[in-house]
């Protein structure tokens, strides 16, 4: 195992079951810091129930979470994103009815911890809505920023999904297929946002591309029935026949 | 906010006024008017912005009026104090309330404040030996406002007390809603799931809000206890918590505005049609609201703001 130093989270004997239904079953699983991490495994294999136990969404039936050395299995969800750890959605999760610039703004204020503050319209908070504009020029969504969210196509939409996620400043960010129903054109661009994000952000990506998959990720762990079948580098996961027989040979999409 | 809308504001909120020395035949009715505003304002801040649904909200402006008249009943007919008096009560009771609240979806919201209204109603039912019971609580004496503006019969302290509330509620739950707090509430209404993944504390907002909103119905309630001088157990009827559902999104929710035009529509239309027969009343409300819902969901203002765009 990596010294913790190195390692940014890191989970020991995960598990979720949902009734006889063991989703997650005995993960430990470490990414290290700075890592362009991708999960891949094929439908059901508990790839989405993992992130959702990472963010606290969902409690685990056993096992740990660490965060460097700091325990966060209690912690819910809002906890853990103030300490870095955001995700994104495979079906989007927005806020319909909020403008693009409203709800990265509103994003910022939480990160900030201003978003119970009363006295000051949104409007006077200068600062935070440059940012929200300058986060959401580097997205190409600046043209967008005063439609309401639900007025937008679909592939912006996506990008307002990882726009929100950068505007908490993440140092682990996990992304459920973040360029699920998009145009492959377009999913190389978001991919590469992602890519480019300052090296010292871990990065966990679920992707059933593999062109995107061999192209973006340094490391790649296959999940299958909810127990971790392998780990290693694109190469090797190229190379592995267990993954080419339970993985890559029966489902290969790309 | 839009060119031209500050002058419409002011007009809006000079209409009172003007009804005031327009129509001194109407200043009870005017004052109930005001006061419900209120009472719908409050309940906007939780439905309109934060997406709690309630059906128990006059839990809340009957505290508020049974705490204000109360205290007049026993000797501090004092009319502002009273109204502290009655948002803090109301207020504590929202927030220990909000903890059954907040957890819940939508169904589940609705049983739980259906039912701390049923409970409260009951509750000031038996205990008639504080509240009076069916009969009311009389023996209300308010002091005069100020030391000067007695509550007489012609109504005109009450009408302008009243008034002088809702605008100063107004202006500060206006600074609310436009606040950080406000977008955070309208993100929770939005999507709760989405909010705690940009790291929202989600609950706390909502048990804020609650108070908040609690605070304001009971202020509601305290002024219809002090400008009527009576309060009677239909303060924390189910008719009141449901009306008030109706007059909001009637007007339509989500922009204070509205609360104050679906009240007035409301109880105009209520005043006039009872009076010449009472159940067609009925009948024409709720052709109006199933209309509503299907043609026009954002209420009166909605219907108004769609047609002004499509100009």
């Amino acid at each position: 195992m990596e010294a913790t130093v190195n390692t940014a989270l890191r989970t020991e004997g995960l598990s979720k079951h949902f009734g006889e239904l063991a989703a997650v079953n005995g993960v430990s699983l470490s990414l290290a810091r700075g890592a362009r991490h991708a999960l891949i495994g094929p439908n059901g294999a508990g790839k989405t129930t993992l992130i959702n136990l990472l963010t606290g969404v969902l409690e685990p039936t056993a096992g740990e979470m660490y965060l460097g050395d700091e325990r966060i299995t209690p912690l819910p969800q809002h906890r853990r994103v103030k300490r870095g750890i955001t995700r994104t959605y495979q079906i989007n999760t927005l806020f319909p009815n909020l403008t693009v610039l409203e709800s990265v703004t509103l994003a910022i204020l939480e990160r900030k911890g201003f978003a119970a503050r009363w006295m000051k319209a949104v409007s006077s908070h200068r600062e935070e809505l440059e940012e929200a504009r300058a986060l959401l020029a580097t997205l190409k969504l600046d043209g967008d920023a005063d439609k309401r969210t639900a007025q937008l196509p679909y592939g912006h939409q996506r990008l307002v999904e990882i726009a929100l996620a950068l505007a908490t400043r993440p140092s682990i960010l996990l992304l459920d297929e973040p360029a699920a129903g998009i145009p492959a054109r377009e999913s190389v661009e978001v991919l590469g946002v992602i890519a480019a994000l300052p090296a010292d952000v871990t990065i966990l990506f679920i992707e059933h591309d593999m062109g995107l998959v061999f192209r973006f990720a340094e490391r790649i762990t296959v999940l299958v029935g909810g127990r971790l079948l392998t780990e290693g580098t694109p190469d090797e996961i190229a190379h592995d026949p267990e993954v080419k027989a339970v993985y890559l040979g029966k489902e290969s999409r790309a | 906010m839009k060119p031209g809308s500050r002058a419409v504001e002011i007009v809006f909120w000079l209409l009172p006024l003007a009804a005031f020395f327009l129509l001194p035949g109407y200043l009870v009715l005017g004052s109930q008017i005001l006061i419900v505003s209120l009472f719908a304002m409050s309940l906007d801040l939780l439905l309109g912005y934060a997406g709690i649904v309630s059906l128990g909200h006059a839990a809340f402006f009957g505290l508020g009026a049974y705490t204000a008249g109360l205290l007049a009943a026993h000797g501090w007919g004092e009319p502002l104090t009273g109204l502290v008096a009655a948002a803090a009560s109301a207020a504590i009771f929202g927030f220990v309330v909000s903890f059954l609240v907040v957890r819940g979806e939508d169904l589940a919201r609705l049983m739980v404040t259906l039912g701390v209204g049923l409970l409260m109603f009951e509750a000031a039912n038996r205990a008639a030996f504080i509240t009076g019971g069916v009969d009311g609580l009389s023996g209300v004496t308010m002091w005069k406002l100020f030391g000067v503006f007695p509550f007489d019969l012609s109504g005109r302290t009450a009408f302008l007390y009243a008034y002088a509330v809702l605008l100063a509620a107004f202006l500060l739950l206006r600074r609310v809603v436009n606040s950080p707090f406000g977008l955070s509430l309208r993100g929770v209404r939005e999507n709760r799931r989405r909010m705690a993944a940009i790291g929202s504390p989600v609950n706390r907002r909502l048990v804020a809000i609650f108070t908040l909103g609690a605070g304001v119905a009971g202020i509601a309630g305290a002024l219809l206890a002090q400008t009527t001088q009576f309060v009677g157990l239909d303060t924390l009827g189910f008719e009141r918590s449901a009306d008030l559902l109706i007059m909001l999104v009637l007007g339509g929710t989500g922009r204070l505005y509205g609360a104050v035009v679906g009240t007035l529509v409301f109880m105009v239309a209520q005043d006039y049609l009872s009076g010449i027969n009472p159940v067609y009343w009925q009948f024409w409300l709720g052709m109006l609201l199933v209309l509503f819902v299907f043609f026009a969901r954002g209420g009166i203002l909605g219907a108004a703001e769609a047609l002004w765009k499509r100009r």
